[in-house]
C-alpha cells in the first residue's frame, strides 16, 4: 500500500502520458506530439535546475550551455567527415567496433562519421570535463556572483558556437542522423515514429524523475537541502559542502547535456539560440514558475509552458511571456503558484482518505515536499 | 596525553584583535567551561577548534594530530561536533531529518546508490533513521519529529540542535551558551542531559554565561578576557581569583554577572 | 611609427568603449551598495536611453532637448522600477532579486522590440558626420569619440561630486554603509534607494545617447552590456562606485586589443572570459579588499 503510495505521482504521469496521446489521435491532432516531445526533452534541463537550484540553493544561468554542448558535439561527431581515414590498425578496429560508421553524404558519396552512440558517450564526457572545470571554482561564488559567473559561462559557449564555422555558425548544424537506441526504438523527427518517439521522451523524463525522486530523499537531498538552508552548520556537521555543490552541479549539466543529445537526433538539427542566456534564463524561469524543489511543479510547468511556446502561443511576445512569467511568480508566489493548488488538492484528499501522510500521494501538479526557494 | 590542545593561538579581525596567546588543554572524559564576558573571544576560539576560522598564530591539536588548516568537515569527521550560539537548524527539514543529516558522516551512501536505491543504500537509510530516533528520544523529542524545525520554539531549537550534533557521535563536543534563552525548568534538564553526555564518554567544552550551569557542571574553567586567558582552574579556585573578580566586577560566583555588562568599567587585568 | 599609431588607435576604442562599461558598472555600483540589488537590468538602460533619444530628434526635437528628456525618462523609468518591485521586495532573498532584475531586463527587450522594432538605430552624429575624423598622434578619432568621452568623464566628475559634497549624496552614502544608522539619523532610506535607481539610470540613459552614433542603438544591446558592466565592476571592486571607471576602461581596453588578435566572432569571448578569470581569482576585484564578499554566505 505505501508502495502505492509513494509511487502514485509516477502511475499517474504514466496515465496521463498514454492519455494525452490516444485523446490526439482521436482528434485527429497527433502532429501535436511533435512538439510535446521536445517540450519533454526541455522538461529534463529544468529538473536538473530543479536539483542545482531548488534543492542545492545554487544558481545557475548557465545550463543552456551544457544542452548545447550535448547537442553540438552529437551532431557534430555525428556529421561530420573524418574521412577517408589512413588504415591504420586503430581506425579499423574503430570501425569494426562501429564507432566509426560509413553513411551517404549529401551528394551520394560516402562520409565517414561517429556513431550516434559513440558520440553520446562522447558529448556526455565532455560536459563532466566542462562542468567540473566551470563548478569547481564557480561553486565557491554566492549569490550575484554564481548567477553572473555561469551567465558569463553560457555566453562563452553561445559565443564560441555562433563563431565556429565547423559548427556551422549561425546556421547550427542540420541533418544529424536518427540515433538507434536499441530494442528496436529509434530516436528520430520521421513522422511514423512520431508516437513512439513521444513514449521514448515520456520514458526518459519518468525515469530521470523516479532517479531524482530516490535522490532528494536519500543522505544525498538531506545534504544538499543542508548546504542550501546554512552552509556553515552543513560543514559543521560533517558535509563536504564544496564536493555535494558540485556533483549536483555536474548531474544537472549532464541531463541537461542528455535532454540536448536527445533533442538533436529528435529534430535533427541544432541551432545557436539553444546556447543562447534567453534559454538560460528561459529554464530558471520555468524551473521558479514549478515551484524551484518540486519535481512534480517543475515538471508540469516545463512541459505545459514550453509546449504552448513551441506552438507559437505567444506569438511575437514569446520570451516577454516568460520574463514576465519570472517577475510575477517571483513578486506574488515566490514559492510557485502550484503551491497553494497542491496544498488544497492535497487537503481534499487526505479529508477522504489518509488523514496524516505529508510524504506521499501527492498528485502530479502537487508539491513533492515543500517546495523551497532561496 | 592531552586530548584537546590549543597552543598559543592568535586571530584578528582588521585591526581588532580576538584572540591573542590563548593555550589550555582538555583532558579526556572532562567537561572544561569556557568563560568570559561579551566579546572576550569565546565564540571566535570555538570557530576556530570547528575549523570554521583560522588561526593566524598557533596551533590546535585533537588527539595529538594537528587540526589547525583542516575543513570543518575534516574536523566534524574526525570526532568533534558543535552547536552554534543562535541555534542553527536546517529550517526548511523536519526535527527528524534534520537530526538524520547528523548521521551524514556515520554513513556512505553516494549520488548514485542513493539514486537507483541500491539495496545496501536502502539498508543504510533505515539505519539512519532509527539512529536519529535513538538520538532523539532521550531529548525528549520524539513527538516532534515530524515537525518542521523553522515552526519550533527557541529552547526546542537547541535540544535539536544538540540532538543533531550527538547524532555524529562526537568524541569532542562544542556547546556554545547551551543555556541561553532556556527558562529554568529547561536548564534544569540541560544540566541533566549533559551530564548523561558526560556519563556516556563524550568530553565537552562548553561556552556559557550561566555561571550557575558552568560552575555546576565543569570540572575545569577556563576564563577569558579581551581575547586572553586570564585564570585557569577547577571551580572552586575560579570563583576565588581575584582577577576573574575584578573582571566580572560584581563578584558574585555563582549569579550571571550583572545585566549591563557593557557599562562595566573594565580594567585590564596584568 | 604604423605599429604605434594602430596600437593608439586600438587604446582610443578601448578607452571609448571602456567609458561606456564604467557607466554601466557605476549604475551597478551605485544601486547594489544602497540596495544590494544587483541590477541585472542595467544594460537596458543604456539601451532606452538612446532609443528614446532617437525617437525625440525623429520628431523634430533639436538634439540637445531629445538626449536631456531621453535622460529624465530613462531615470523616471529607473525610480519606477525600484518603487513597484524593489521596495516591497526588499525582505526578498538573492535569488530572487536576481530572478527579478532578469525578468525586468527581459520585458524591457521585448517593450523595446514592439514599440522601435529590430531596426538598428542611431542618433546623428552630435558634431561632424561619420567621415569627419581629428588626426591624433597618428591615430584617427570621429570627434563623437571626445563627445563620449567628454559627456561621461563630466558626469562622473559631477557625480562625484554629489556623492561627497551634498546633503543628498552623503545621505546615500551613510545608507550604503550602514543603513540602520542613517535611518536613525533621520533619512529616508527607501527614498535614497529610489534616488539611487534613479541616478543609475540616468547616467545609463545619457551613456545610450552619446555612444548611439558609435555603436548603433538596437533593442538587444544591453545584456551584453550589463554583463561587461559587471565584470568591470566586479574589477574595480563591487560597491565601491569610482571602481567602477578603473574597472570599465581595463575591460574596454583589453577588449579593443583582444579584438585585434581575435577572430571578429570572438570579440565578446575575451571579455567574459576576463569576467570568470576574475571571479575566480579575485572576487574582491583588483582593488578590492578580500573581505570575504563573494564567498560570504547570503
Amino acid at each position: 500500500m505505501r508502495f502505492l503510495q509513494c509511487n502514485t505521482p509516477f502511475a499517474t504521469f504514466a496515465v496521463l502520458a498514454v492519455v494525452t496521446q490516444l485523446v490526439l489521435r482521436a482528434a485527429g491532432m497527433e502532429y501535436c506530439l511533435t512538439q510535446l516531445t521536445m517540450a519533454l526533452y526541455y522538461a529534463l534541463v529544468v529538473l536538473g535546475l530543479c536539483l542545482v537550484t531548488g534543492h542545492a540553493g545554487q544558481v545557475s544561468l548557465g545550463h543552456a550551455a551544457f544542452f548545447a554542448i550535448g547537442g553540438y558535439t552529437s551532431a557534430f561527431l555525428t556529421t561530420h567527415d573524418f574521412g577517408p581515414l589512413p588504415e591504420p590498425a586503430w581506425a579499423t578496429g574503430l570501425k569494426q567496433a562501429r564507432v566509426l560508421i560509413e553513411h551517404s553524404d549529401l551528394y551520394g558519396g560516402t562520409a565517414l562519421s561517429v556513431s550516434p552512440w559513440a558520440a553520446v558517450v562522447v558529448a556526455l564526457l565532455l560536459t563532466f570535463v566542462v562542468a567540473h572545470l566551470i563548478g569547481y571554482p564557480a561553486l565557491r561564488l554566492k549569490g550575484h556572483y554564481l548567477a553572473m559567473a555561469t551567465l558569463g559561462f553560457g555566453l562563452i559557449v553561445s559565443k564560441i558556437v555562433v563563431g565556429t564555422a565547423q559548427l556551422g555558425a549561425s546556421d547550427g548544424i542540420t541533418g544529424v542522423p536518427e540515433w538507434p537506441l536499441g530494442f528496436g526504438l529509434t530516436v528520430s523527427g520521421r513522422r511514423t515514429l512520431r508516437v513512439e518517439n513521444y513514449y521514448i521522451a515520456c520514458g526518459l523524463l519518468l525515469l530521470t524523475l523516479v532517479l531524482l525522486r530516490n535522490l532528494i530523499r536519500s543522505r544525498v537531498g538531506r545534504a544538499l537541502q543542508a548546504i542550501h538552508d546554512r552552509e556553515t552548520a552543513a560543514n559543521a556537521m560533517g558535509i563536504n559542502t564544496a564536493a555535494y555543490k558540485l556533483g549536483a552541479f555536474v548531474l544537472s549539466a549532464l541531463l541537461a547535456a542528455l535532454a540536448g543529445v536527445f533533442f538533436t537526433h529528435y529534430t535533427g538539427s541544432i541551432s545557436p539560440s539553444e546556447a543562447g542566456a534567453l534559454k538560460s534564463v528561459r529554464y530558471l524561469a520555468l524551473a521558479a514558475a514549478g515551484g524551484m524543489a518540486s519535481l512534480w511543479g517543475v515538471t508540469a510547468m516545463s512541459v505545459i509552458l514550453n509546449y504552448l511556446s513551441l506552438r507559437g502561443f505567444f506569438g511575437s511576445y514569446d520570451n516577454a511571456v516568460f520574463g514576465a512569467i519570472l517577475i510575477l511568480i517571483i513578486s506574488l508566489a515566490p514559492e510557485g503558484p502550484l503551491k497553494p493548488l497542491g496544498q488544497w488538492l492535497r487537503h481534499g484528499l487526505n479529508r477522504n482518505h489518509h488523514p496524516r501522510d505529508e510524504t506521499t500521494g501527492a498528485p502530479p501538479g502537487a508539491s513533492d515536499g515543500a517546495p523551497r526557494i532561496h | 596525553m592531552a586530548f584537546l590542545e590549543v597552543e598559543n593561538v592568535r586571530r584578528s579581525f582588521g585591526g581588532l584583535v580576538a584572540l591573542d596567546r590563548v593555550s589550555f588543554t582538555v583532558c579526556r572524559g572532562q567537561i572544561k567551561g569556557l568563560i568570559g564576558p561579551n566579546g572576550a573571544g569565546k565564540t571566535t576560539l570555538f570557530n576556530m577548534v570547528s575549523g570554521l576560522l583560522a588561526p593566524e598564530v598557533g596551533q590546535i591539536r585533537f588527539k595529538d594530530r594537528t587540526i589547525t588548516g583542516l575543513k570543518p568537515f575534516q574536523i566534524a569527521r574526525l570526532g568533534i561536533s558543535r552547536t552554534f550560539q543562535n541555534p542553527s537548524l536546517f529550517l526548511r527539514m523536519t526535527v527528524l531529518e534534520n537530526v538524520m543529516v547528523g548521521r551524514h558522516l556515520r554513513s556512505r551512501a553516494s549520488f548514485l546508490s542513493s539514486s537507483l536505491r541500491l539495496p545496501g543504500q536502502v539498508r543504510e537509510e533505515q539505519h539512519i533513521r532509527a539512529e536519529a530516533w535513538r538520538h532523539l528520544e532521550p531529548l525528549g523529542l520524539a513527538a516532534l519529529a515530524d515537525r518542521p524545525a523553522g515552526s519550533l520554539a527557541f529552547g526546542q531549537r537547541r535540544m535539536v540542535e544538540l540532538a543533531r550534533a550527538l547524532a555524529t557521535e562526537p568524541e569532542l563536543l562544542l556547546l556554545d551558551e547551551p543555556a541561553s534563552g532556556l527558562n529554568t525548568r529547561e536548564k534544569a534538564d540541560l544540566n541533566q542531559v549533559i551530564r548523561r553526555i558526560r556519563a556516556s564518554g563524550v568530553t565537552l567544552l562548553l561556552v556559557e554565561h550561566d555561571m550557575a550551569l558552568v560552575m555546576d557542571l565543569a570540572d575545569d574553567i577556563v576564563v577569558l578576557h579581551n581575547g586572553t586567558p586570564i585564570a585557569h582552574g577547577p571551580p572552586a579556585t575560579i570563583q576565588n581569583d581575584p582577577n576573574v573578580i575584578q573582571v566580572y566586577l560584581g563578584g558574585e560566583p555563582d549569579g550571571i554577572p550583572p545585566a549591563g555588562e557593557l557599562n562595566l568599567k573594565w580594567t585590564r587585568p596584568r | 611609427m604604423e605599429n604605434g599609431s594602430m596600437a593608439l588607435q586600438y587604446l582610443l576604442s578601448g578607452i571609448t568603449k571602456g567609458s561606456i562599461y564604467a557607466v554601466v558598472a557605476i549604475g551597478f555600483n551605485l544601486i547594489y551598495s544602497a540596495t544590494g540589488v544587483l541590477n541585472f537590468a542595467q544594460g537596458e538602460f543604456v539601451m532606452l536611453g538612446g532609443m528614446v533619444a532617437i525617437m525625440l530628434a525623429q520628431l523634430g526635437l533639436p538634439l540637445v532637448v531629445a538626449v536631456g528628456a531621453a535622460v529624465i525618462v530613462v531615470s523616471a523609468v529607473g525610480c519606477l522600477l525600484e518603487i513597484t518591485f524593489f521596495r516591497k521586495l526588499r525582505h526578498h532573498s538573492i535569488l530572487h532579486m536576481i530572478i527579478i532584475t532578469i525578468g525586468l531586463s527581459i520585458v524591457i527587450q521585448e517593450i523595446a522590440l514592439h514599440i522601435w522594432d529590430e531596426k538598428v538605430r542611431s542618433l546623428p552624429y552630435f558634431t561632424g558626420n561619420e567621415v569627419s575624423s581629428l588626426k591624433f598622434f597618428g591615430a584617427a578619432i570621429s570627434p563623437q569619440v571626445l563627445w563620449v568621452l567628454g559627456a561621461i568623464a563630466v558626469s562622473v566628475v559631477l557625480l562625484h561630486i554629489f556623492l561627497r559634497y551634498t546633503l543628498q549624496g552623503r545621505a546615500m552614502r551613510a545608507c550604503a554603509s550602514n543603513p540602520e544608522a542613517a535611518m536613525l539619523a533621520g533619512i529616508n532610506i527607501p527614498n535614497m534607494r529610489t534616488l539611487s535607481f534613479g541616478l543609475s539610470a540616468a547616467l545609463g540613459g545619457l551613456a545610450g545617447c552619446v555612444i548611439s552614433p558609435i555603436t548603433m542603438t538596437h533593442y538587444e544591446m544591453g545584456a551584453p552590456l550589463a554583463i561587461k558592466g559587471f565584470a568591470a565592476a566586479i574589477l574595480g571592486g563591487l560597491g565601491n562606485p569610482m571602481g567602477g571607471v578603473i574597472g570599465g576602461l581595463t575591460v574596454g581596453i583589453l577588449e579593443a586589443f583582444a579584438v585585434s588578435r581575435l577572430p571578429a566572432a570572438f570579440n565578446d569571448v575575451a571579455a567574459f572570459v576576463v569576467l570568470l578569470l576574475v571571479l575566480f581569482v579575485r572576487p574582491h576585484g583588483l582593488l578590492g579588499r578580500p573581505g570575504g564578499e563573494a564567498v560570504r554566505e547570503h
